[in-house]
């Protein structure tokens, strides 16, 4: 078997676990494939890693009593071993009111997210990229960690009402911090994308970070406060994403989201957010491209979430859209906010005065009412004077909501995709295509004296 | 209202370190086989050492809400790693396949990735010596085998929780779970250690939701007293979701009405509940020792505390009666383990002794960069991989405030502060990466007026730079207020993994530290 399951071999593997289901309905879900990383740091590569695994879960269901058992052991005894455990385990389990049924066969979207380039990326050319982007960190005299990671894999869902659905998917990332030997200047770069030939190549991405890391140094201490940033596409993407968290929409009718409506219901058909924003997501988008299913095998349609500042939709799961009497609506993890045509030097020479934020950190909820989140910035704060970038800021912390920074909307640019999660990995949820932003009135609430 | 009330129902302390025997789990001789030919395999294609992990993580998982079972999955994942140095280079590789020729063939291709690093490896690694240990066996001090009690004891004991927090009126909503782990491992190296270890760790979970209709809000408590251990089936009966649900459902509905907090500065009194995750942050975090070299820039970050050679006996964190352990042995804690995934038998030690920096957390290819510091030549065992198809690195232990040598309880610190803040259990949490600007959240605030609580406050979160927060700790609870929480979800490295950790600490006062309120204007 190859790392990767095609078509006919998950197939074929959800046929074998069907035909010992015994219970009154069966749902396979299948994983496969293989990952590859290679860290580097203060020394060069550090640690680094191939692994290849395949899971079968199977879901068994007797009328509303259901449950799942996943197993990573493909033989006759642990296939076997699974469905009767699933089946033994929801016998036992209460009746969940909220159960649908199966889905039968369904149409989805042929979404070509699969690379050969990515796939291939072995140890030896990892540790060859590596080594491009450390001889421009080394020329400068700096110091850098880095990451580079590929995924390549392949999924199906398949049950006993007839569904079958596949799509196999590869993603690459490589981001670093390029950092001064004496810890005064720090500086981020990061690219991502399902075509590791698709992404910036080693040696530019670290003359981005090496440019942040050396001009981050001798930061001036701003007053905490309320100031216009601009931020860069990276930064909003970190933000951004935590909105789209908040769009559930069983949660806003029951009263507990920011999406809740005011004596009940919710805010769908509601203007929220300045007139200029519009957040959509389809899975064929050449830049998202995201599995055109979900672990039911509901098919995941192009969807407006949010249309210049009204909300279009909100997520509805199978069960809530039932009782509320609408179509389900799943979130498929990654989202495109649309933008004009403006470069992030453009946003940037029409701020009299603002910050320029590079990407931000442990970005935690306080308070779900009003989506209001803290965090930090990090690797490359900038003062913005009369339409230049002039010195390096000291970070912040803020405390700040993303549906108010969409309220105090200045300007957007040209939307791309980025490395929006933390992790610096490769995105868990799906592809994040967001611009750089540039709102006023962002709050930062306190300095931190962090490198 | 009595003040005992607040604190006579957070989770029984822990015993302190001391490990205790039990029941030894069983090696298998094939796997045992295996394990050897890995380790031939690295050798032979060049490996200067070698060590493999054979691992079984099973996983049960049972999530409620209000009176319906929302999920019940099991999920079991087995594989091995190989790990090998070669020239000092790393190279690591890992496969669901244990089979002869799989095992040869994972071992060579870890071989040839690190060979093919080597072009980029700058310092060689060297590893610290390790004692040779026959044949290791360890298991989790354990009463009950959670994977062993029935389902049915399982949902009927969240769906007790549940109705008892429902019954309490302006409760609207309630999620509860239950979360069971055991990782199965057998360790080989070619330093001549072989050890076999069943590790147990579980975790009882509920949130209650209470909505005031009149006006939108709405306001949440988690059962953070009730803590994830390394224990069996038995804590979960001991966390007694179902007695205690009514009081934490109480506590949801009296946030809606609660006292807003004004902003300013306020002496802190902060429980175990909540002072384990500030410790988790902002001081068991920047005393990884890769962290404060730069190793994990990229995405956890660096510290403040370094670099080693300026901070090690220098850095005057707190008071001299803050002293901070590390270990993986307190009985029940997250950490605790026979031997670490470099097969070193872990220490307990000072991180902080006497309120000063004095050593940092450690793994073997890590000692010899702060040997000549702190005189160290073995490991602190501070290795850890999530599962077989990760690689180990240096993870957090068990670090604990020890507890002050006067016994005082939370009482006692009420009783002795005039304008203060009481905050139970931890809430939303923020650091930067170098872990000196930190925010946190928590459950439930009380003010507390002339040495008696005065009522409730909400939308309560407090901001502080690192030493400047710890420097102004001026109270310390006693042996017996010392409790253990910790998380399931302490996370580093890339691609990130997730470590279990516990931390123990007394109840602690911290004088004037700034407080915000986080509420904002709804739309």
């Amino acid at each position: 078997m190859a790392e990767w399951l095609s078509r006919d071999e998950a197939r074929q593997l959800a046929d074998r676990v069907l035909a010992l289901s015994k219970a009154e309905g069966c749902q396979v879900n299948i994983g496969s494939g293989s990952g590859g990383n290679t860290r580097y740091a203060v020394d060069g590569i550090s640690t680094s890693g191939d692994a290849a695994n395949a899971t079968v879960t199977v879901s068994a269901r007797f009328g509303k009593r259901a449950a799942s058992v996943t197993t990573n052991v493909f033989d006759d005894d642990g296939l076997r071993r699974a469905v009767e455990t699933s089946e033994r385990l929801a016998q036992l389990a209460p009746e969940n009111p909220e159960l649908m049924p199966l889905l039968g066969a369904q149409q989805y979207a042929a979404v070509p997210a699969f690379w050969r380039s990515t796939a291939e990326l072995d140890a030896g050319r990892r540790a060859d990229a590596i080594r491009a982007a450390l001889d421009v960190v080394e020329r400068a005299g700096l110091v850098a960690a880095g990451f580079v990671e590929r995924l390549a894999g392949a999924g199906a869902v398949a049950n006993s009402a007839g569904l079958f659905a596949y799509h196999s998917s590869t993603s690459a990332v490589h981001t670093l911090t390029v950092r001064t030997p004496d810890w005064r200047g720090s500086g981020w770069a990061g690219t991502a994308h399902n075509d590791w030939w698709r992404l910036t190549r080693p040696a530019t991405l670290a003359e981005r970070a090496v440019k942040k890391a050396t001009e981050s140094r001798d930061p001036v201490t701003l007053d905490p406060g309320k100031y216009t940033v601009v931020l860069e596409p990276t930064a909003a993407g970190n933000l951004l994403r935590l909105l789209t968290f908040a769009m559930n929409a069983r949660q806003a009718d029951e009263g507990r989201s920011f999406f809740s409506k005011r004596g009940g219901g919710n805010k769908v058909g509601e203007k929220v957010v300045d007139e200029r924003i519009s957040i959509v997501s389809d899975p064929r988008d050449a830049d998202l491209l995201l599995s055109p299913y979900t672990g039911e095998g509901l098919p995941v349609e192009p969807t407006v979430w949010i249309e210049n500042g009204v909300v279009k939709n909100l997520i509805y799961d199978r069960f809530w859209a039932d009782k509320q009497g609408v179509k389900p609506v799943p979130f498929p993890g990654g989202f495109r906010m649309r933008g004009g045509n403006a470069s992030l030097d453009d946003l940037i020479a029409q701020v009299d005065r603002g910050v320029l934020v590079t990407r931000f950190w442990y970005i935690r909820g306080v308070d779900p009412r009003t989506v209001l989140y803290t965090g930090l910035t990090r690797d490359g704060v900038f003062l913005i004077e009369q339409g230049k970038v002039t010195r390096a800021v000291r970070n912040f912390r803020f405390n700040e909501s993303p549906a108010a920074m969409l309220n105090n909307l200045v300007a957007l640019g040209r939307p791309e995709r980025v490395s929006a999660s933390e992790s610096g990995g490769v995105e868990g949820g799906g592809a994040v295509v967001v611009p750089p932003i540039v709102c006023r009135e962002f709050t930062f609430s306190s300095i931190s004296e962090a490198v | 209202m009595d003040r005992r009330q607040f604190v006579s129902t957070t989770a029984a302390a822990l015993a302190l370190p001391g490990v205790r025997l039990f029941q030894a789990p069983q090696a298998d001789a094939s796997i045992k086989a295996l394990c050897l030919r890995a380790l031939d395999a690295a050798r032979q294609a060049g490996a200067g050492y070698a060590d493999v992990r054979v691992q079984r993580n099973r996983n049960q998982s049972l999530s409620t809400r209000e009176q319906q079972i929302t999920g019940l999955a099991d999920s079991e994942t087995f594989g091995f790693g190989v790990r090998v140095l070669v020239n000092g280079a790393w190279g690591f590789a890992a496969s669901r396949d244990l089979t002869p020729a799989e095992v040869d063939r994972v071992a060579r291709l870890a071989v040839a990735q690190a060979k093919g690093n080597r072009r980029a490896v700058k310092r060689p690694v060297t590893l610290a010596p390790v004692e040779a240990v026959k044949d290791g066996r360890w298991k989790s001090p354990i009463e009950v085998d959670p994977f062993t009690v029935p389902i049915e004891d399982k949902v009927g004991l969240l769906m007790a929780a549940n109705a008892a927090a429902l019954k309490v009126q302006g409760t609207r909503f309630v999620s509860s779970s239950l979360f069971f782990v055991l990782e199965d491992k057998t360790f080989a190296s070619t330093d001549d250690v072989f050890t076999v270890q069943q590790i147990y760790r579980c975790l009882p979970q509920m949130t209650i939701t209470a909505v005031d209709p009149q006006t939108g809000d709405f306001q949440t408590r988690v059962s953070a007293e009730a803590a994830p251990v390394g224990l069996g089936y038995e804590w979960v009966t001991k966390a007694d979701l179902p007695g205690r649900a009514p009081r934490w459902a109480e506590e949801a509905v009296q946030k809606l009405s609660a006292k807003p907090v004004a902003p300013g500065s306020y002496d802190l009194i902060l429980d175990p509940s909540h002072l384990w995750l500030t410790i988790h942050e902002s001081i068991a975090h920047p005393t990884e020792l890769d962290r404060a070299l730069g190793y994990e820039a990229n995405y956890a970050g660096t510290s403040f505390a370094a670099p080693p050679d300026q901070m090690i006996g220098k850095l005057k964190w707190g008071p001299e009666f803050m002293n901070i352990q590390g270990d993986r042995s307190q009985v029940g804690s997250l950490s605790a383990c026979g031997w670490d995934d470099d097969g070193v038998a872990p220490e307990t030690y000072l991180i902080v002794k006497n309120g000063v920096l004095v050593d940092y957390q450690t793994t073997r290819d890590q000692v010899a960069w702060i040997q000549p510091l702190t005189g160290r030549t073995r490991s602190h065992g501070c290795a850890y991989a999530q599962s077989w198809a990760d690689v180990a690195f240096q993870r957090m232990p068990n670090v604990s405030l020890l507890p002050g040598e006067q016994d005082l309880a939370v009482d006692d610190l009420i009783a002795a502060t005039p304008n203060g803040i009481y905050i139970v259990g931890d809430g939303s949490y923020s650091i930067d990466q170098q872990r000196y600007n930190f925010q946190f959240g928590g459950q439930v605030f009380y003010e507390v007026k002339d040495g008696k609580i005065a009522g409730m406050l909400k939308d309560v979160a407090y901001q502080a730079r690192n030493v400047d927060f710890w420097s102004s700790m001026d109270m310390l609870g006693g042996r017996s207020s010392y409790q253990v929480n910790g998380t399931f979800g302490d996370g580093k490295g890339q691609p990130s993994q997730s470590n279990a950790v516990s931390h123990g600490c007394p109840p602690a006062r911290f004088k004037s530290v700034n407080v915000l309120n986080t509420g904002r204007t709804r739309g």
